[in-house]
């Protein structure tokens, strides 16, 4: 997949958002040797980019994350070495952004800097098979918040609607009305359809632009 | 499109509260429960409830009181150290016989502790909660869509009883996701004639309070509420069974610590060694009896926890402490694993019931 050279990973909350932005971080690695994964966000202490910190460095991709991210300091804390994202242009970074317009006010502080630079993709995380984004119009007003709040506007979207390790194909297929409107309300393009890998056979082909996902580890 | 959602525990919690007909959540930010308000705060102004972040814990509780008294059903949530704030209220709404939801995911302690999952507050839900003699009726589930189910089953007990129905999750189950289906008949809510809705003249005034200004009375009042406690007890007791047919060790455990010991005790089968699982829903009240009839066959228990040993006094209550019971944990936020769990069946196997 083709990628600017800031990735930034923006949604609704538990929409897949960190899992999405790491394994584009993997993709993108294959291009790029200076390549990095920030980790900005401040609304969950849980399920963070540094959970997959053994297997970003074994990659040799550089982790730009809070020292307290996944431990018992629950406090939004960025990462000490924010600003490289904006200030050291030789590398390329994918930007995981925190749920919902909370988490993306984390974005306040690089916007400009983000937008005078003008070499970004902002991308939107949708997931039809969340309970705050069932339909089109629902999604279209998360987005609506998250650009009010991150001073970003909205590029691209991605369809990564899912059940977890339910999701069959029929669920994927029929996810397909939904990212088309989202698409036709908000005028974006879909960039992407993010399918788990076990799943990846049965609609390949079907789908333009599809992009496996590993999924994280479970917890049991 | 799939009917199911992919949502988190303390979502499904807050969905299944709302579906339960509950429009009266009052709450005060704490991980791992914060999703519960920040759903119900997105959710409860669009259909006409009431979300209402209180000042401090002991105001939310306080509001439930409130709102309780008045026959409308209503919720809070929080997590540990949050609870224990509540903890004055929960035994003022026992001593007024007032139903509510209440919702602890825990997390690890004693004190601020970590924000990590623990099931450490057994003792604390299931032994009154705070001063006084009470029971609450604690549920304890072991996927999101039993905090799903066990929320509207909580509702549904709390108004039938008169009494606080508690969700003792720990933060796994709060912060996991998992697809549930949120398809429940809902039955309509029991009358409430001792609700303070005004008397329009036709009645007398009911009056809500835990005061007794007579001993007399309120120790009949306390010998009342014991023997409601002693239906609830024959009548509301729910637990799984799993692979205790010809089981000769028997697990217990509950939430998180049960779905670990299900994958340990499959192992444990295919490497030919019989273990067998109970895992209690209601915590109390607790099931007894299975546990007093597989100590009469099984060779020993194992209780499973995220605590330094709990639930594991009820386990020896029940089966009169025929055979050996050992303990299985992990505690300050950490899971048990299976091949930790795997390890103790082996070892419990080997010792063949010995002491």
């Amino acid at each position: 997949m083709e990628y600017k050279r800031l990735t930034l990973v923006c949604g609704h909350y538990g929409s897949g958002k960190t899992n999405v932005a790491v394994n584009f971080a993997f993709d993108l690695k294959k291009q790029y040797s200076n390549t990095a994964i920030a980790d900005l966000d401040i609304v969950n202490p849980y399920f963070r980019t540094k959970d997959s910190r053994e297997e970003l460095a074994k990659a040799g991709i550089e982790l730009i994350c809070s020292e307290y991210a996944g431990t018992n300091i629950d406090i939004p804390a960025m990462p000490q070495q924010m600003y490289s994202i904006t200030d050291d242009r030789t590398k390329r970074v994918i930007i995981d952004v925190g749920g919902d317009d909370r988490g993306a006010l984390a974005l306040g502080r690089l916007a400009p800097a983000i937008t005078a630079e003008n070499d970004y993709e902002m991308l939107l995380v949708i997931n039809c098979y969340r309970p705050l984004t069932r339909d089109a119009a629902a999604t279209v007003e998360v987005m609506r918040e998250i650009e009010y709040a991150g001073g970003i506007p909205f590029t691209a979207i991605v369809n990564n609607s899912n059940l977890g390790e339910e999701t069959t194909r029929e669920d994927i297929l029929a996810s397909f009305e939904y990212a088309g409107e989202v698409s036709r309300l908000s005028s974006l393009p879909i960039k992407c359809t993010t399918v788990h890998d076990t799943v990846f056979g049965s609609v390949a082909g079907e789908i333009n632009n599809l992009f496996p996902l590993k999924l994280q580890p479970k917890i049991d | 499109m799939s009917d199911k959602v992919l949502m988190k525990g303390n979502e499904a919690l807050a969905e299944a509260a709302i579906i339960a007909s509950c429009r009266h959540y009052f709450g005060y930010p704490i991980t791992p429960q914060t999703e519960v308000a920040a759903y119900m705060a997105k959710r409860m102004p669009k259909i006409g409830g009431t979300f209402l972040q209180a000042e401090s814990e002991i105001a939310a509780i306080n509001m439930v009181y409130g709102v309780s008294s008045t026959g409308h059903r209503v919720m809070t949530s929080s997590s540990s150290p949050g609870i224990s704030l509540k903890g004055e209220g929960l035994s003022y709404m026992a001593g007024a016989d007032l139903p509510a939801l209440v919702v602890n995911v825990q997390r690890g302690g004693p004190g601020l502790g970590g924000i990590q999952p623990s099931q450490s507050d057994y003792f604390q839900a299931t032994k009154g909660g705070a001063h006084g003699d009470f029971h609450m009726i604690v549920m304890a589930p072991a996927s999101v869509q039993e905090m799903a189910d066990l929320t509207v089953k909580g509702f549904e007990l709390a108004d039938k009883y008169r009494m606080t129905a508690m969700i003792l999750a720990d933060g796994t189950m709060g912060q996991m996701m998992e697809p549930v289906s949120l398809e429940y008949d809902i039955k309509p809510m029991p009358e409430k004639p001792w609700a303070t809705t005004g008397t329009k003249m036709q009645r007398g005034h009911n009056i809500i309070n835990s005061l007794s200004l007579v001993p007399e009375e309120l120790e009949r009042l306390n010998f009342e509420r014991y023997k409601k406690y002693e239906q609830i007890e024959e009548n509301e007791t729910l637990y799984e069974e799993y692979m205790m047919d010809d089981a000769e060790i028997c697990i217990a455990a509950f939430g998180i610590a049960a779905r670990v010991s299900k994958n340990a005790v499959n192992e444990a089968r295919r490497q030919g060694i019989k273990a067998g699982l109970i895992r209690p829903i209601t915590l109390w009240p607790f099931p007894s009896a299975p546990f007093k009839k597989a100590s009469e066959r099984v060779k020993s228990f194992i209780s499973v926890e995220l605590s330094m040993g709990q639930m594991i006094e009820d386990v020896r209550l029940a089966t009169e402490c025929r055979v050996p019971v050992t303990l299985c944990n992990r505690v300050g936020g950490m899971i048990p694993s299976p091949e930790m769990v795997l390890e103790a069946i082996k070892e419990a196997a080997k010792n063949g019931g010995a002491r």
